[in-house]
Formats: C-alpha cells, structure tokens, sequence
C-alpha cells in the first residue's frame, strides 16, 4: 500500500466522525522505484491531507523527508525538479507513489479500529455490528 | 451453468482454486480486458494526457486494473475475496490493493478520486448472504460512499450482469437516489451472449455536457458474439461498429406430395422381376388401381 492510498482512507465503522487521517502503525515497509509525473504530482496535491501525510512519513522514521508546509506549483514546476534528487517534487514523489507499507496497522482516530495490514494489503472489512446502517 | 451469485458469496466462491481458473482462462482475460476499455471510454476522461486516480472496484486478481496501468492511470482495487487479491499479488499487481467489501462503503475521503470502474462486481450486491444483509441497504452504502469519494465532474462505469429486471432497476433506483445523474448503457442489446450493461454515473448536477453515451450494437443490427473486434475508434457518441444482418434467405419450393409411384412405375417393376426370373402376375387393366376399402 502506497502513502498516497493511506492518504485517502478513512474507517468506515460506527461510531468514527470522520474515520480520517488513520494512524499508521508500520512494522515492515519497502521501496519500490517508479516514474516520476509531475503533472500528476501538481494533479494530486490539492487533494492531498498534508499533515496525515507528514505524520505518516515520521511513522516511518522519515521526519525529513517532507516538510511542514506542502511544496508550492512554483516549487513542483521548477525547472529540473523530476532529475533532481533533492528537490520537493522527487521527495513528495517518493513519499506519494514509491514507499509501500508491507506489514502494520491503521487505526481509527475515533473509535481505536484497527485495521491490519497484511502483504501491502490493508484488511478493512467491518464485523456486522460495527456497519453503520 | 448456474450464475455464482446463486451458488456462494463472493468470499467463498473465489477460493483458491476459482481464483486461479478465473485468472488463467485466457478467455476471461480477454472478455475483461475489453470490457475494461470499453469502460474507460464510458468514463470520457479528459484526453490531457495527465495519469488519474482511478477507483477499480471488485478488482478481483487485477485483471481490470491492469489495462488501466496500461493506460499510465493509478488505481486503487477493492475486492472482497482474498484469494483473488493474494492471486493479485502474485501478479504483482501495479495498483494498491485493498480487502473490503463495498457493501459496507468505500472508506475513502470526500472528493479524493477521478473517477471509477467496476467490472462484473455491482450484482453481487444484490444477494442477501447473510442474515445481517440488506441489498437496498448495501447498495445505499455503496452509491452513497462512491458519490462522496469521487470528485466533482468525476464519473463512475460499474459493468453489471442483472439477473432479472428488477435486480437492474434496484441498482439504478439506488444510484439516483445517492445523488448521480446518468443511466445505463447497453452494448450489444439483442445478443444474449455478447450483451453489456454499463450503469454510467456523473457526479453533480446532470448538465448539457453529461448525455448519456449510446450503446453499441443498437438499430437492430446484430453481433456475433463475444470475438467480434471493435476495430473503429470509439467516440463517445457511439462508436463506428459494423452489424451483422440475417441473411434473408428464400424459402425452397414445397414438393408437392404424391399418393403414390403410379402405374408406370408398377409395369417397370414388374418387367424387372420377369427378367429376374419371378414369377409374376399378369398385367391387367386393373393393374396399379386401388383396391376397394373392403378388401
């Protein structure tokens, strides 16, 4: 599961206001390499919850890599941003698209749901009683 | 062959080993595959060459998923089955996978998504496999969760197979009520093999700019089956495709039936078995006559 999907999740259960930003427990994560869009990157990042996604990358021990405050369009359209290692669009790029949580955890802000993570694949399946209806 | 909406849930009837036949069937493959672009075309996404978030709802083993990676577009699946989706690992599906049943709603954040595809996945929710189950309750979670995630002007395709009428109006009935404008498509409608429902859905308020795209194969003309090649570009409004019509073949000159061989016949044949030697009765006037009821 990329950060991209964790960014978009919410619990689903009864009782959870708003089920979102999850919090991420990670027991094992990975990184895999993939092409940098950035058009997709500039496409995305209005949608994008940037605190949740900053807590998500200290869960993984990567207080660096993003800061506090989302990249600018200015700064994702520099000139030579995508070769660029360093620059904001590869570090949001490799946050968004190329860490993948293996083994771990969400757990709902609300109700304390947890929902494990098995093989890259979260488990959100809801018990009967706690579907809301 | 029984539909498997009748035979198991979903969880159940794709165990292991349905998942791996499903997923090794070059013909599934291939009936998927092009199901799959015909959806996408039903999305009409704008032709900016930017990737998008796609939702792939009852992605299975990623079939589905895989022609949109192929189309560069980023895609989360859902799927209910977990042998389906550990056979999607295997593949090394590109899109990130997750285990849930969209029954219960899609657990995604308001406006997050471009748009999204559902290929042979809507029906199943139409079955109450459990007792707690209530398809009207179920497809209201789904179509209200699917209405939130999407963004605004984004679209949804879900391909269905409706058992009946009233299966398909349940699943329109509760997409309108969720708030999307839109309706349903059908490709192929006079083949019952080749036949495709697609429930097309806007998000927002219907406008101008969202009528409802044709289905092909229409104007009674007729396809041949699943094989047949789309090989025109498909525009929105109705891709170019070439029907097949019955050959009006004229019906052949009814004989007329005779009673019987006639006396002709009867003097030949009894000339043939004098010349064999048999013995044979005398040729009279009432040879070759009928004989009398009474006889």
């Amino acid at each position: 599961m990329r950060l991209l999907t964790h960014n978009m999740l919410a619990s689903n259960a009864r009782g959870a206001v708003t089920g979102y930003p999850l919090k991420l427990q990670v027991v094992k994560w990975s990184t895999k390499e993939a092409e940098p869009n950035p058009e997709f990157l500039r496409g995305m990042l209005p949608k994008i919850d940037w605190p949740a996604l900053v807590a998500a990358t200290q869960a993984l021990g990567l207080p660096e890599l993003l800061p506090e405050a989302p990249p600018t369009d200015a700064e994702l359209s520099a000139e030579g941003a995508a070769a660029d290692e360093g620059s904001a669009l590869r570090r949001l790029h490799r946050a968004l698209l190329e860490i993948h949580i293996e083994e771990g955890a969400l757990v709902c802000p609300d109700t304390d749901r947890c929902f494990p993570i098995s093989r890259g694949v979260p488990n959100m399946l809801l018990h009967e009683d706690e579907v809301r209806n | 062959m029984p539909r498997p909406e009748v035979q198991a849930p979903p969880e159940i009837f794709y165990n292991e080993s349905e998942a791996r036949k499903y997923t090794t069937s070059s013909r599934i493959i291939e009936i998927q595959s092009r199901i799959t672009e015909r959806a996408l075309e039903l999305l009409a996404l704008p032709n900016d060459g930017v990737p998008k978030l796609l939702l792939d709802i009852g992605c299975g083993s990623g079939l589905s998923g895989e022609t949109l990676t192929e189309q560069g577009h980023h895609w989360i699946g859902y799927d209910i089955s977990k042998s389906m989706l550990d056979v999607a690992l295997e593949r090394e599906a590109e899109g990130d996978l997750l285990l849930a049943d969209m029954g219960q709603g899609l657990g995604l954040r308001p406006g997050v998504i471009d748009g999204a595809i559902s290929i042979s996945a809507v029906q199943w929710l139409c079955n109450a496999d459990k007792s707690c189950h209530n398809p009207r309750l179920r497809l209201k979670a789904f179509f209200g969760s699917l209405y939130r995630c999407l963004a605004r002007g984004a679209r949804a395709v879900l391909q269905f197979y409706a058992d009946n009428v009233k299966q398909s109006e349940m699943i329109v009935t509760a997409a309108m009520r969720a708030g999307f404008a839109g309706g349903v498509v059908v490709d192929w409608p006079h083949s019952s093999k080749a036949k495709k429902s697609y429930l097309v859905l806007t998000c927002g308020p219907p406008s101008l700019n969202s009528s409802l795209p044709k289905g092909k194969g229409q104007d009674g003309a007729m396809c041949s089956d699943d094989d047949e090649s789309d090989d025109g570009s498909g525009d929105e409004d109705g891709a170019q495709t070439v029907g097949i019509y019955e050959r009006n073949r004229p019906k052949k000159r009814q004989k007329t039936k005779k009673n019987g061989k006639g006396k002709a016949w009867l003097l030949n044949k009894k000339e043939q078995l004098r010349r064999r030697g048999r013995e044979v009765p005398a040729d009279t006037k009432y040879t070759g006559r009928k004989r009398k009821s009474y006889f």
